[in-house]
């Protein structure tokens, strides 16, 4: 680099920028949380949602699955599986209990975490409300 | 060695490449049950596996930042450090609390963790990287702040230069965006938006401060250039990492129930991210070739220069590739994600820890340079094994995200995740493979710290 745009003036720049961008992004994230509440659902926010979603922490279900597409690959995107299982919670809650405890020989098996039947609600009911928030139309289609 | 407190290094790398050895043979576990889906199940399952292979990760990059920054500190502060006994006693609680958190996932169901470390009280557990249990998290909240102040003490009475500075800056941004961990709220949606507080402002944000700090601390020292050139780069780099990452957070916000102008924000800045990362691997090379002196460390130049170059590859070209938002609809948490994050975390912070540790490790074990000729030769050995296996796992693992977007979200008869992971399990198994070999290097680089030890130092290259 050459001589005239010395060291200080980089210092400026990263200083200047730093603070202007990081400005920036809680300027955005002011706008963003005033524009939530039409977007995340929140009228559905029910006690039991949100106990469906310390049993969905609780039991590390991020650890496999993604949810709105974040979390493990190694399992289905969960975001939509309300919709795909045919808008049913109970099509959830049979899956979750069905589990074999052992496994299944030689693929991939969701472990049994023996939940009782008010956690077993709980999260279906979380999964219902994830999939009613609208994500600008993700995913692509049904398979998630 | 300038100064004799710098020797409190030397536990946090050792304990650092202890974490790597486990956090590899975790990974070599994930690989085989992604193709053999009940190896080790019931005992071990998928998501354990996957949370002791990322949060040991994390947590041996933190020891190897640390152990970086109480090596670099008083040598560019030109004093002895703040309180050396400060900084073993927070070596021994931050690897007792790592590795009791570690046992923890390992031994018990993670429910039963989360009760019993009471996470009903302030419930933080179960979202990913963020793992641990609250109590872990205040842990390293305490470990992080006695280590700031050390650091920061010594960095206050003694020389300030850019490149201690940029670190400092660095880790304190880490110490803070920490905080938002704690921040769990019941909306999925916020949840989701403040946890990239942490994980993104984290990766693509502070700790680019840290890995430019350690790469110019390393290069003034291997080469000779300049100081005053060093750090006009330095400050280019981290000025242009901020400015793009900051907004560049947005590509993280296109489908999860945040306003649609994130698309805009988020395509737009984070197409700018590789910008920092094609300067540093410009920066790095500049500086080698008009090196006013041949470092006889010739193991510590090549991980400089390599970590420039995976680093831009894995963060910068794998980043881009997915970062569109008319892309990332159809990529968004498919395997291509799973090679970004796999190349861009080694490229990155792997190797600008190995960097670091390839440097000081030789003079904290009493060379007055470098290591032996044939120690070198091994360590370079190792290098090229680790670097070119991840090669091999991201390509492999593209190959697999690049089907499993057609078949499941493109094309127009869509097929079932599982059925999508079945079709695309030959490039799973090239995967295992590609990981065992990184697993072999790894060994490898392990070995080159018992190798030619009693043999005299390596002279400078003519």
């Amino acid at each position: 680099m050459s001589e005239t745009f010395t060291k200080s003036m980089a210092r400026n720049i990263f200083y200047g920028g730093s603070v202007f961008f990081f400005l920036l992004l809680l300027a955005l994230t002011f706008d963003t949380n005033s524009a939530l509440p039409e977007l995340d659902n929140r009228q559905n926010l029910t006690e039991q949602v949100a106990h469906g979603k310390k049993v969905w922490e609780t039991n590390n279900c991020i650890g496999c699955h993604t949810l709105l597409g974040e979390g493990a690959y190694f399992a289905p995107e969960l975001g939509n599986v309300y919709k795909r299982f045919g808008n049913s919670t109970d099509a959830i809650k049979g899956f979750i209990m069905s589990r074999p405890k052992d496994g299944i020989p030689g693929r991939r098996s969701m472990p049994q975490f023996n939940l009782n039947a008010e956690e077993l609600e709980a999260v279906a009911q979380f999964l219902k409300y994830a999939s009613e928030i609208n994500t600008q139309n993700w995913p692509p289609n049904i398979q998630g | 060695m300038t100064y004799q407190s710098q020797s409190v290094a030397k536990p946090y790398f050792i304990a650092a490449i202890g974490l790597f050895i486990g956090q590899i043979l975790f990974g070599v576990i994930l690989g085989l049950q992604y193709v053999v889906g009940d190896f080790m199940f019931p005992e071990i399952p998928f998501n354990v596996a996957r949370m002791v292979h990322t949060n040991l990760l994390i947590v041996w990059l933190l020891f190897g930042f640390m152990g970086s920054a109480y090596y670099l500190i008083p040598e560019e502060s030109e004093t002895e450090l703040w309180s050396p006994a400060l900084a073993l006693l927070m070596f021994w609680i931050f690897l007792v609390a790592g590795a009791a958190t570690i046992l923890g996932y390992l031994l018990v169901p993670y429910a039963t963790l989360a009760e019993i470390t009471m996470n009903d009280l302030l419930p933080t557990m179960g979202r990913e990287f963020l793992e641990q249990p609250t109590v872990t998290k205040i842990g390293i909240v305490i470990v992080a702040l006695a280590f700031l102040l050390n650091i920061g003490m010594t960095l206050l009475k003694g020389r300030k230069t850019a490149v201690s500075l940029v670190m400092f800056i660095g880790l304190v941004g880490l110490a803070v965006f920490f905080l938002f961990s704690f921040y769990n709220p019941e909306n999925l949606v916020k949840d989701k938006y403040y946890w990239w507080f942490v994980v993104h402002l984290w990766v693509e944000g502070v700790w680019e401060l840290i890995m430019g700090a350690i790469l110019a601390f390393v290069l003034i020292k291997t080469t000779g250039v300049d100081r005053e050139v060093i750090e006009k780069w330095l400050y280019v780099i981290i000025a242009m990492a901020l400015i793009s990452g900051l907004i560049g957070t947005g590509h993280h916000f296109y489908w999860i129930g945040t306003p649609e102008y994130w698309q805009w924000w988020g395509s737009i800045f984070s197409a700018m991210e590789p910008i920092p990362f094609f300067m540093m691997t410009i920066f790095a090379f500049n500086m080698v070739n008009r090196r006013r002196r041949n470092h006889p460390n010739q193991a510590a130049v090549l991980w400089a220069l390599g970590t420039s170059v995976m680093a831009f590859l894995g963060a910068g070209v794998w980043g881009f590739l997915h970062t569109l938002a008319p892309v990332n609809y159809y990529t968004h948490g498919t395997q291509i994600t799973a090679a970004h994050g796999h190349m861009a975390f080694y490229g990155a912070y792997v190797m600008i820890v190995l960097t670091m540790i390839s440097y000081a490790m030789p003079l904290l074990r009493g060379r007055t340079q470098a290591n032996s000729n044939k120690s070198q030769v091994v360590e370079m050995w190792s290098f090229w094994l680790m670097t070119v296996s991840m090669v091999f796992i991201t390509l492999f693992l593209t190959g697999a995200g690049v089907l499993q977007t057609y078949m499941q979200r493109y094309t127009e008869t869509p097929m079932s995740f599982m059925e999508v992971q079945d079709k695309i399990a030959i490039f799973y198994w090239l995967r295992e493979g590609a990981g065992v070999v990184f697993l072999i290097g790894l060994l490898l680089y392990v070995s080159s710290f018992f190798i030619g030890q009693d043999e005299p130092e390596a002279t400078v290259p003519e």
